[in-house]
């Protein structure tokens, strides 16, 4: 006997929760327990009175497992609302990175060259490295960083993806 | 936030019962400890609360629960910090997988010894997290009043479940003059009633139904008896055939024409093959779970599935539905009823499909070889249901071939007479249950139908029935095995008997006088009933060691992996091997 492996789609949700104690907790180890992918997860406060959070989570997982991880998150009692934007239409997802690179010469010069077309902006710089700072969708810069690795990469801070709908309309 | 406000200074711990006793508590199932002294100091001054002391903080939950069960109200435990919460994580886990309302109180270490790995420290809300449906760590006695109240409504509304409250030990001695008002109005809103779309789609489908069947589950009976009532309405009005899982016994009479018996694994066979070839398949409150369905590709494969249940993520979750409906399911009957009346459809002619089942039932799955030198498990449950059916008995059980002996040949006409560990499958749950609904329902008959490997599991709490004078009877099928155990291993493992046998029993007549209980012991079929005659004749708690025929094997059953439609209905079918398919499945 083998295990199966069954086909995956990514979707991005977010969720609105209350911005208390163990909220975050409740949800990540809620997608742990039941054996549910994350590819990412953000979170910050987002309202006035610090009472509500959004989380933007990248998981993965067949269109019956998606729709049960909707279901499993709307049954946590902070958890206010969730959208899979995916699913909702057109939306924007961002992520930001901060990418250090070391090197000097054609090498340095390479890093700053790519890194304008990629409209990285430098945020700090030394004689022998810089770090940049990049937006973009996940694919950009999982592109950015590949190239970087080739001009002297030594690390690399990635946010993860926080997503809205296009359009004037709240999710 | 919201506004506060003022009321007199008082400490966490009178903040705590002067809630419960608002919240209209009268009973308490616990056991005090260092971190919950303040509680128990507050508690004993106030004389409107009846705290039961357990001998385990496990036997508090599962009598919690029995007593939740039996009387529809939260149960309430009081155990203390780190063991104390640890101990009781089965029975919250318990009543996560069952949906019982259960409020537990847990003390916790002062908040400025938290993670400092003080004495009987353990993470109670990182613990029970996962296995409750919300918890709390109370970390200002001002937010105290406000968070039991929440607590409770988490609790009993919606699919309930149980509710943590983790409460440290300065929170507990600390005053305060403020209760915190919480802004909760949008974070708890169950579903009430039906769309009327949806119900009328649903009406539609089960008036034309030519093969329909109503599957019925815990939902029912957690709905309330209301929902029950309607469900015996609802199958009048359609004709449709009712089956229910193991949680949902009760809700619809067992003596009802309309009832088919349990489903399932150890379901009968002409309720399993009716859901086999069903045309319209109405779930009630239930949630094909994996003990119901059996292999999932096989499973009803050419009905049209309406699901009603409260809890979305019940749906869709195993099995695809075509008409989802998130209500709750007492009010979705009413209003089918309501449909169904108000646009007068009729009972369809159902003749053929009562004619295929009449056929299914001629198989008499639940039949078993007689003898008249042994006393056969199945035939003990039957002359128990005899002897007690008019005294309408509040039964418990362990988990095991008892369980399902009980649940086949023991007939339920009402719910909440019905209470056992079916989705955790808790072995250790009946008698501390038993005890919680002798204490929720002082004049009824309350039996644990138990096992003798099960029964040791949570045996302490006999002491729990001596002190309170409960009356419970433990019913104990002893065949000195863990039976289901070793009828897996005969079906599966050609009969290597890996550690299922009970040694070292003890006498449990002896047992029963050492802790002021009455023992009967029993072997001969001819005396049964003599004995059970004397078991409830006796006005005290009564251990019955009832010595029944020791390799017999719970059928009709489903083998894991299998179809409803592969059922296993006497030994002579099993085979003794299966593939690694069918063994890589519980």
């Amino acid at each position: 006997m083998h295990i199966k492996q069954e086909l995956t789609e990514r979707h991005v949700l977010t969720l609105t929760v209350d911005n208390e104690a163990g909220t975050l907790a409740r949800i990540a180890g809620m997608f742990t327990s039941r054996g549910y992918n994350i590819d990412s997860l953000t979170v910050a406060d987002i309202s006035e009175d610090h009472t509500t959070s959004r989380i933007t989570i990248v998981t993965r997982g067949p269109p019956p497992v998606i729709d049960q991880i909707i279901a499993q998150c709307e049954r946590l009692i902070p958890v206010h609302k969730v959208t899979d934007l995916t699913e909702a239409g057109p939306h924007v997802e961002r992520e930001l990175a901060l990418v250090k690179v070391r090197g000097t010469g054609d090498q340095r010069v390479e890093a700053m060259r790519l890194a304008d077309i990629y409209r990285a902006r430098v945020i700090d710089a030394t004689v022998n490295s810089f770090i940049f700072e990049i937006t973009g969708g996940p694919d950009k810069i999982d592109t950015f960083v590949a190239l970087m690795r080739e001009v002297g990469l030594v690390e690399v801070g990635r946010t993860g993806i926080v997503g809205l709908m296009r359009g004037a309309e709240g999710s | 936030m919201s506004e506060d406000f003022i009321v007199p200074e008082k400490s966490g711990a009178e903040i705590l019962i002067d809630t419960l006793i608002e919240q209209g508590v009268d009973t308490v199932f616990g056991y005090p400890g260092g971190a919950v002294l303040p509680i128990y100091d507050a508690l004993f001054q106030h004389k409107k609360i009846r705290h039961v002391l357990v001998r385990h903080e496990a036997g508090a939950a599962h009598a919690a629960e029995g007593y939740a069960r039996s009387t529809g109200k939260p149960g309430v435990v009081l155990v203390t910090s780190g063991p104390g919460a640890t101990n009781a994580v089965t029975g919250i886990a318990d009543a996560f997988m069952d949906s019982i309302p259960l409020i537990v109180l847990t003390g916790q270490v002062a908040t400025n010894l938290i993670g400092s790995d003080a004495f009987q420290e353990a993470d109670t809300v990182g613990i029970t997290r996962h296995c409750s449906k919300h918890n709390y760590l109370v970390k200002d006695p001002a937010d105290l009043a406000s968070t039991v109240r929440e607590a409770f409504a988490i609790a009993t509304k919606g699919r309930p479940g149980p509710v943590v409250i983790d409460i440290p030990k300065n929170v507990q001695v600390a005053t305060t003059s403020t209760h915190v008002k919480r802004a909760t109005s949008s974070r708890f809103n169950p579903a009430g009633e039906a769309d009327y779309a949806e119900i009328n789609r649903a009406v539609e489908l089960l008036a034309n139904a030519k093969a329909p069947i109503l599957y019925t589950g815990g939902g029912i009976i957690n709905s309330g008896s209301d929902a029950s009532a309607a469900l015996r309405e609802l199958a009048e009005l359609c004709g449709a055939p009712v089956t229910s899982t193991l949680m949902g016994l009760g809700a619809y009479p067992a003596s009802g024409d309309a009832w088919l018996g349990m489903l399932g694994m150890h379901g009968t066979y002409e309720a399993n093959m009716a859901m086999n070839q069903c045309d319209v398949m109405l779930c009630l409150g239930a949630r094909f779970d994996d003990r119901v369905t059996g292999r999932l590709d096989a499973f009803s494969p050419d009905s049209i599935k309406i699901h009603i249940d409260i809890d979305r993520s019940s749906i869709n979750k195993t099995v695809r539905v075509d008409l989802p409906i998130v209500a709750d399911v007492g009010a979705a009957i009413r209003q089918m009823i309501e449909v169904w009346k108000g646009r007068k459809y009729k009972a369809a002619a159902l003749d053929d499909w009562w004619a295929r089942i009449k056929g299914w039932r001629a198989v008499d799955c639940l039949s078993y070889p007689g003898s008249t030198q042994e006393i056969m498990p199945q035939y003990a449950i039957e002359r128990l249901f005899a002897a007690t059916k008019d005294k309408s008995p509040i039964i418990t059980t362990e988990v095991g071939q008892h369980q399902m002996w009980a649940a086949q040949h023991f007939h339920f006409d009402a719910p909440n007479k019905w209470l056992t560990s079916g989705g955790l499958g808790t072995m250790g749950y009946g008698l501390p249950a038993a005890v919680g609904a002798q204490m929720g329902n002082p004049d009824a008959l309350v039996i644990d139908i138990a096992g003798e490997a099960s029964i040791q599991m949570n045996i302490q709490e006999m002491a729990t029935a001596t002190q309170y004078r409960l009356p419970v009877k433990v019913f104990i099928l002893n065949n000195e095995w863990m039976g289901m155990v070793r009828q897996w291993q005969e079906l599966t493992y050609e009969s290597r008997f890996s550690e299922s046998y009970s040694d070292s029993l003890p006498d449990f007549v002896a047992l029963a006088e050492a802790y002021g209980w009455k023992g009967i012991r029993c072997s001969d079929p001819a005396k049964l009933d003599d004995a059970i005659a004397e078991m409830l004749a006796y006005d005290g708690p009564v251990m019955f060691d009832c010595r029944v025929h020791k390799t017999s094997n719970c059928f009709p059953m489903i083998p894991s992996g299998a179809a409803h439609t592969d059922m296993i209905l006497h030994s002579d079918e099993v085979s003794g091997t299966m593939d690694d398919e069918a063994k890589a499945l519980v």
